[in-house]
């Protein structure tokens, strides 16, 4: 019978309920569609720098993540790498030179970072060849070279065209080279786009005067959350000290740091929301309990104990709050859902902007189910704070008092 | 056979501003079956006086005993289940659940005294066809006249079984023909299956059938005539 008076209470006044629940579904509709922005976009930004470039791990020369100069190379051995992909969570591992060099065409030159890479391999990785806007991608054996599509411009070198790059090779051996341009490549980064030159790793090694060395090896596992024991693995196979083994937090501080800077800001106003609605909530929980008080008096005068006010009143409160949540939920999921299958292409300035720091002009709606959880707890515990007032009320109720009231 | 024995009975009510000696020392007692007006001026301490026998307001002194029970010794929790099992209240005006239909106001405080579902639905039909409301079991409080909602309010106090029902002001808001019918039931109650109730009341037609009247003035009890 509460469960009865509990229910027919909140319909009691349609108006009020109405109004509450509104204030729980949008808090909780609003609170989730941020956060699965938020972490749909940031998880996107991370998970392509993971995926598509870094890797989960990498392993370099000691000292290399501080000063990555050309003589902070390792010897690749094969015996390791043959190791490290008979661990089930190991996906695949990516050799690379990465170095600079000047890359000139008639009489303009430009800074520029050099890739040696294995085409196959990258490829697997990082989707080059589907980045392809002119020409061809590498071959394993070829000797000309991809490069971004603005560096392209500024030099203006088209398909066929030869670029002469001109460096510093390892223990300060001259390095120049002359290589003819097979493909021009669009990045989403604008960074990579006016200053990516790719060769294959024998070229790259010819070029800066390396027999069998690497700078990097990146290697992408099958989760994410597999990185400390393959760290720990890595380690033991290598045994000696002369290797970093790094993971992709390690390697991508920035833009660890900038994600944790968004995050505070668009928590702090997911919080505010919650803290709006909270007080919504609160004061119509408020208002409930003074026009009912008279009723709450007469409930207690005929017998009906406070334990058991208090759990009519929670009860409705829950019903209120499940509602609301059911609500939000289910309107929202769908959206989230659409927005992770159909992401939001950024346009103008904002797309600029996310340009700018190097990431694509994407954001990408997050269907993990644990922030969802989070978000749903979140707003179920301000519904609970907001009925600590009738409860603490009721604690209190003198019948004869409430009654006149 | 006495049911209510009150000894030296004061209420004092403390405001920030005034302090208002509400009831000075009364001591009466009640027996089983009695049908009885407690009148008075408005504020003379009437409805106060029945509070504190219904266990609804503590006195500031005094002693109430219900059956031998000294309920100023009870806790609130043991109090609460006190009133419950032991007295029927019919109050003056929002008397009732306004969301739960005739028969479940009815039915709520045998819900609340643990019966069966089919001893609740017995009783509340039973009742309600005593006060004369078999017809309106399923109507909602908003439904029903003021003098339907009292007779309503009278079958609640009598669903628990209680040792007495306490009224304070029932007929205050009913039109002379809904007072006729509410009194002629509550005696009928009281002359045949001997219920004792009280009233307080300052209602002329309530005293007129009343068997025994207490005037209460300032707070004293200052005449005591069983008719």
């Amino acid at each position: 019978m509460i469960l009865t008076v509990a229910w027919r209470n909140i319909w009691r006044n349609k108006r009020r309920t109405l109004i509450t629940v509104a204030s729980i579904f949008f808090a909780l509709f609003f609170g989730l569609l941020i956060r699965s922005l938020q972490i749909g976009t940031f998880g996107k930004i991370a998970n392509d720098a993971v995926s598509s470039y870094v890797g989960h791990i990498q392993i370099h020369q000691k000292g290399y993540w501080e000063e990555k100069i050309i003589n902070n190379v390792f010897e690749r051995n094969n015996e390791i790498e043959t190791k490290i992909l008979q661990h089930e969570s190991v996906k695949s591992i990516v050799p690379r030179i990465e170095s600079f060099a000047l890359a000139s065409a008639g009489v303009r030159t430009k800074g520029c970072m050099i890739m040696g890479i294995d085409p196959d391999r990258e490829n697997n990785m990082s989707s080059i060849a589907s980045k392809i806007t002119e020409g061809q991608y590498l071959k394993q054996d070829d000797i000309g070279a991809i490069i971004g599509d603005k560096l392209a411009s500024f030099l203006d070198l088209k398909i066929g065209d030869t670029l002469v790059m001109i460096g510093q090779g390892y223990h300060a051996v001259s390095a120049a080279g002359l290589y003819p341009i097979r493909g021009i490549v669009h990045f989403p980064s604008p960074e990579l786009n006016g200053r990516a030159v790719y060769l294959t790793l024998p070229m790259a090694q010819d070029f800066y005067s390396l027999d069998n060395q690497l700078t990097s090896m990146s290697i992408l596992l099958n989760d994410n959350d597999d990185i400390a024991e393959v760290k720990k693995y890595i380690g033991e196979i290598t045994g000696d000290k002369e290797y970093e083994i790094m993971d992709w937090r390690e390697l991508l501080v920035e833009l660890q740091q900038l994600i944790e800077s968004k995050q505070v800001s668009s928590n702090f106003m997911v919080g505010l929301l919650y803290m709006i609605v909270g007080f919504g909530v609160f004061g119509t929980i408020v208002m409930m309990t003074a026009e009912r008080w008279r009723e709450f008096g007469l409930l207690a005068a005929v017998g009906m104990k406070k334990i058991r006010l208090i759990l009519t009143v929670f009860i409705e409160t829950i019903f209120l709050g499940f509602l609301g949540l059911l609500a939000g939920f289910a309107v929202s999921l769908p959206i989230m859902i659409y927005f992770y299958k159909n992401p939001i292409i950024l346009v103008g300035e904002m797309a600029a902007t996310y340009e700018e720091m190097g990431f694509e002009g994407v954001m990408v709606a997050s269907v993990d189910l644990p922030f969802m959880i989070n978000q749903i707890i979140v707003v179920a515990v301000l519904v609970l704070i907001a009925v600590c007032y009738p409860v603490f009320k009721l604690i209190k109720l003198k019948p004869a008092q409430a009654m006149k009231a | 056979m006495k049911i209510i024995e009150v000894t030296n009975l004061h209420k004092i009510y403390n405001s920030s501003e005034v302090k208002v000696h509400a009831v000075r020392g009364i001591d009466l007692s009640f027996e089983q079956g009695e049908f009885t007006a407690v009148v008075g001026p408005s504020g003379s301490g009437k409805t106060t006086f029945l509070n504190m026998m219904g266990g609804l307001d503590n006195p500031t002194e005094g002693k109430i005993f219900i059956d031998g029970i000294n309920i100023g010794e009870l806790k609130s929790s043991k109090l609460t289940d006190f009133r419950m099992k032991n007295i029927g209240f019919v109050f003056q005006a929002y008397n009732l659940i306004p969301v739960l239909t005739a028969k479940e106001n009815v039915e709520f405080i045998m819900h609340l005294q643990g019966r069966s579902k089919n001893e609740r639905n017995e009783r509340a039909i039973s009742l309600l066809e005593q006060v004369g409301l078999g017809d309106r079991i399923n109507s909602r409080p908003n439904k029903l006249s003021g003098g339907q909602q009292q007779r309503v309010a009278v079958a609640r106090a009598l669903a628990s079984k209680p040792k007495f029902i306490l009224a304070d002001e029932p007929t205050a808001n009913l039109d002379s023909d809904s007072t006729a019918n509410l009194l002629d039931i509550m005696e009928n109650l009281n002359r045949e299956e001997n219920i004792t109730f009280i009233f307080s009341t300052h209602d002329a037609r309530v005293v007129k059938k009343a068997r025994r009247v207490v005037t209460i003035e300032d707070g004293k009890v200052v005449s005591d005539l069983t008719k």
